[in-house]
This record gives C-alpha cells, sequence and structure tokens, in this order.
C-alpha cells in the first residue's frame, strides 16, 4: 500500500468534491476518513484507480455528513447525489488549496497543521506528534483553523509569500514523531513549483534541497550539532545538491530576485566549496548584501557580520556585529565566536558561556557550552 | 509555536493577593475554584493551546546515588525548603505575551470570598530543537 500516493491524492479529491459543491471543511473531513478507510482496506483489496475510489467513498461521506446536517436541522434539503464534475482544472484547484490553508487570517501554527492536512495528507495524530501536543489539541487548532477561513471564497487567488512563509515553517521547525517532517516540507513545496512558476517557490525548494543534502552531516553519532566548518562534506548528499543549484539556476536566471533565492544562492556557495576553507565568503557576503537590501531582516544582518567576519577578517565582523542589537537572538554566540577569532579567547570563553545560558535549544547550549569549556581547558593549560 | 510551563508553588513565589489557605475558604468557594480549573483547561483545549496539566503531592525526598553497590541515599523532606512545587500547565502558544495573558488568566483563579487569588505563577520557556536554517 503507497501511503505517499494516498498523500499526494489528498489535495485533488477535497478539489473535486469542493467542485461538486461541498464545502470546504466538509469536504477535508471527508477526505480524511476516506484516507483512513484506504489504509484498512486497500491492503487486501486494492482498488484500479485509486483516485477514483477516493472520490467515491469521500463523496459519499459528504452526503452522509449532509442529510445528518440535515436531519439535525430538520428542514429539507434537496441533495444531488450524482452530480456531474463541474468545471474548472485540477492543477489550479490544488493551487487554491495551498492558498486558502495558507491565508493570511490563519495563525502561523493554524496555517501549518491545516496544510499538513489538506494538502499533505496527513493525519491530525502524525501532526500532533511533529509538533509535540495531544492529539485533541491538534484536531482543535485544525477545526478552529477551518472555521477560520469558512467565509472564504475557494476561488480566490492568494499571495504566494504566504504560502511560502508556511512551508518554510514546516521545513525549519518540527520534531518529527511518525513523519519526516522536513521531507514532507520538500514534497509539497516540489508539488507547489509543478503547479506555479513563481521564482521564489523554485528559490525556496532549491533552499530546501541544499540544506537537506547535509541533513546526515549535520549532527554527529552522539546526537550533537556539528557547524558548517566542521562537517564531514564526503556526507553531503551530492543528488539533492546537484537537483538544489539546477533549480536555483533556473530561477536566478529569471532575473526577479527574493529573499529565498537569495537565501538559496548562500547555501550554494557552501556546497560548492568542498572543504570550509574553499569558501567563497566574498561573494557570500554579497548575497547577504541583497539579502538585508530585500528583508531588512536582523536576522540576515547577523550572518551577515559572521560573513564578513571571514571574508574581511574576525575584526571587520566585530564591526559589524557592533551596530546589531545585542538582543537578537545567537548575538552573543556569534560575538564569541568573532573575539575567538580575533584572539581574545578570555572574552570568547565567557560569551560562549553566557550565550549557552541564552539558548533556545538544548543541542545548541550543548554546543556553545562545549566552545566554553574547550576555550577554558585551553587557558588553564597556559 | 513555543512551549511554555505555568509553575504553581506550595511555597517560594511571592505572597498572593488574596492569600487566605484553601482550607479556609467555604466548601462552595473551593468547588467555585475547581470548576475555574476544569473551565480553563477545557478552554485552553478548544484554543488548540493545551500541552499538560499536572499536580504534584506535596511530599518529596531528596534521593542521590550511594555508590558502586550501595543503596541510594535519602534525605528529607526539609520543611525549610524555599521552593515547593504545586503542579504545572503546559501551553504552546504562539507568543510570549499570549503565554502571558493565559497565566494571569489562571492566576484570576478565584478563591476566599469568591475574589481572584492573584498568585504567583512562574512562566518558563521550553528549550526546543535548534532551527535547520540558521546562515
Amino acid at each position: 500500500m503507497d501511503e505517499a500516493l494516498l498523500r499526494t491524492l489528498t489535495p485533488t479529491v477535497i478539489s473535486v468534491l469542493v467542485r461538486r459543491g461541498a464545502d470546504f471543511a466538509t469536504a477535508e473531513d471527508a477526505v480524511q476518513d476516506a484516507l483512513v478507510e484506504a489504509v484498512r482496506v486497500w491492503p487486501d483489496n486494492p482498488p484500479r484507480d485509486a483516485k477514483g475510489w477516493l472520490v467515491t467513498v469521500a463523496w459519499r461521506k459528504v452526503l452522509d455528513a449532509i442529510r445528518a446536517e440535515t436531519a439535525r436541522r430538520d428542514r429539507e434539503v434537496r441533495v444531488e447525489s450524482e452530480p456531474a464534475p463541474g468545471p474548472g482544472e485540477a492543477v489550479d484547484d490544488t493551487l487554491q488549496l495551498y492558498f486558502l490553508c495558507a491565508h493570511p487570517s490563519l495563525t502561523p501554527a493554524a496555517a501549518v497543521a491545516l496544510t499538513l492536512r489538506a494538502v499533505g495528507g496527513l493525519t491530525t495524530r502524525q501532526i500532533a506528534q511533529a509538533y509535540l501536543v495531544p492529539e485533541a489539541t491538534m484536531a482543535q487548532r485544525i477545526s478552529r483553523a477551518k472555521r477560520t477561513i469558512s467565509d472564504v471564497r475557494f476561488t480566490r487567488h492568494g499571495d504566494v509569500a504566504t504560502v511560502l512563509r508556511v512551508l518554510y515553517l514546516v521545513f525549519n521547525e518540527g520534531y518529527g514523531g511518525d513523519i519526516d517532517v522536513a521531507a514532507e516540507a520538500i514534497r509539497l513545496t516540489r508539488q507547489l513549483a509543478g503547479l506555479t512558476h513563481h521564482e521564489e517557490v523554485a528559490g525556496l525548494l532549491a533552499l530546501m534541497l541544499l540544506h537537506h543534502a547535509r541533513r546526515a552531516a549535520r549532527t554527529g553519532p552522539d546526537g550533537r550539532l556539528v557547524p558548517l566548518a566542521e562537517q564531514d562534506r564526503g556526507r553531503w548528499d551530492t543528488r539533492l545538491i546537484t537537483e538544489g543549484v539546477d533549480v536555483l539556476q533556473a530561477a536566478l536566471a529569471r532575473d526577479r530576485l527574493g529573499e529565498y533565492q537569495a537565501q538559496a544562492a548562500i547555501a550554494a556557495l557552501h556546497a560548492d566549496a568542498r572543504t570550509a576553507e574553499e569558501t567563497d565568503w566574498v561573494q557570500i557576503v554579497e548575497w547577504y548584501d541583497e539579502l538585508v537590501r530585500l528583508t531588512d531582516s536582523p536576522v540576515a544582518r547577523l550572518n551577515r557580520a559572521v560573513a564578513v567576519g571571514e571574508a574581511d577578517g574576525a575584526r571587520a565582523g566585530l564591526v559589524a556585529l557592533a551596530e546589531l542589537d545585542p538582543a537578537l537572538p545567537r548575538h552573543t554566540a556569534v560575538a564569541a565566536y568573532l573575539h575567538e577569532r580575533d584572539g581574545d579567547p578570555v572574552t570568547a570563553a565567557r560569551l560562549y558561556a553566557e550565550a549557552a545560558r541564552a539558548a533556545a535549544s538544548l543541542a545548541e547550549r550543548e554546543h556553545l557550552t562545549r566552545q566554553a569549556a574547550r576555550l577554558n581547558a585551553q587557558l588553564r593549560a597556559r | 509555536m513555543p512551549k511554555y510551563l505555568l509553575l504553581k508553588h506550595y511555597r517560594g513565589a511571592p505572597a498572593a493577593v488574596n492569600d487566605v489557605p484553601m482550607d479556609q475558604w467555604t466548601p462552595e468557594e473551593v468547588s467555585a475554584h475547581v470548576r475555574y480549573m476544569e473551565d480553563f483547561g477545557a478552554r485552553l483545549e478548544s484554543t488548540g493551546e493545551f500541552v499538560e496539566h499536572k499536580a504534584l503531592s506535596p511530599e518529596g525526598t531528596f534521593v542521590r546515588y550511594g555508590g558502586e553497590g550501595r543503596p541510594p541515599v535519602t534525605d528529607g523532606p526539609f520543611a525549610e525548603t524555599k521552593d515547593l512545587i504545586a503542579g504545572w500547565t503546559i501551553i504552546d502558544v504562539e507568543t510570549y505575551e499570549r503565554a502571558l495573558e493565559l497565566a494571569a488568566e489562571l492566576s484570576a483563579a478565584p478563591g476566599a470570598g469568591g475574589k481572584p487569588i492573584h498568585e504567583w505563577l512562574e512562566i518558563r520557556p521550553f528549550l526546543t530543537v535548534p532551527p535547520t536554517i540558521t546562515e
């Protein structure tokens, strides 16, 4: 039984039901029920036409839901049991689903959950596991999200940027459980790239592929974080890198730069260096300049300071850092790193320890603590 | 979404505004308090922000490794220990401000005279997993 195929069919089947006149919330529930039934029935009794099977079963569930609702309201509503498929392109409908699930009226967490369910075809339980909350909580989050967008017209085109923000969040945060959230984000972004020719969709896809390529090298056997400069580049996935670079180059060639393309370009320059020493930091700084121009993001400025430190020396990096708000997350960690490179291990050790106390994740805290311990041991041995 | 721990103390937090021990309340006030807490939990679940709610017995013992082949060493309980945790609620919310808002709501649970206790709750962020994209 091919669960991946099932998942890819989810948005199409929802779209078919909506085109037949079901409202989105009912259609979405019906398809989830149909998926559950498919998982139960298909192993012994595989359908010849998977999509047709899902549409039939889900449509029956829509009718059941409407009948139950009608009975509850105790009034007559004539239900067409076999309507002709309405007009409209399936490709466009799936695109509408992305827009709907990332609608700006939704909070980021709600948009993420709804996208994973309605576009990704994941179950509520899988999404709950990925974000470490009880299933009942995630179920409520999803039904609230559906209520929030119940008045949004399904045919309205949205802003691709909101969809990309949601997909970026799915890729960048999430704990896992049953499913590989990052791989799921890539699948959904790849699918989106097939539906629209927006350069930034390609940019985000390239960014994800290039970072995913480093996944095996990013953590050590004991689960510790391995910084980019120390990663075993032989463990980078060259197939993903090649695909990421190809996707990026095609996007850049269209000369409509955006933040995801710029970030992907930085990742591509790292991927291009066979050793950390070969990294083209001068070009990376130029891309950060673009990124800062495009986003004015403090995080981009912070990362730019690191790149400046590599390109022009630690002192230049510290000068760039001095212009930034010290309250920025990771500011102290960057300062520690640059001070060590600048030949001041005493300040660096103190800042690493300080950064460790402020770290937002356990893996970062352990990494920073180890850095402080390494410098303190060197200082004692002097 | 960040997760926060709302920590309730038997001892160790600054005194509440309406600081009357529970056994001095009327039974109706106790019931009203319990109902408020249940409603709060149900509300959190309906907003998709609930993760966990747990209460602890005030009885506790310190324990440590006693050495190879030896039993664990226990000590206490110490009546004078400053911090005594009573229980916690874990929430999963969009922002720190929302966490503060929910903590304040929890602190408004009714106590003696049916008035809000204004109890001090400690709020602590959970450490997360590092994001994938950091450069």
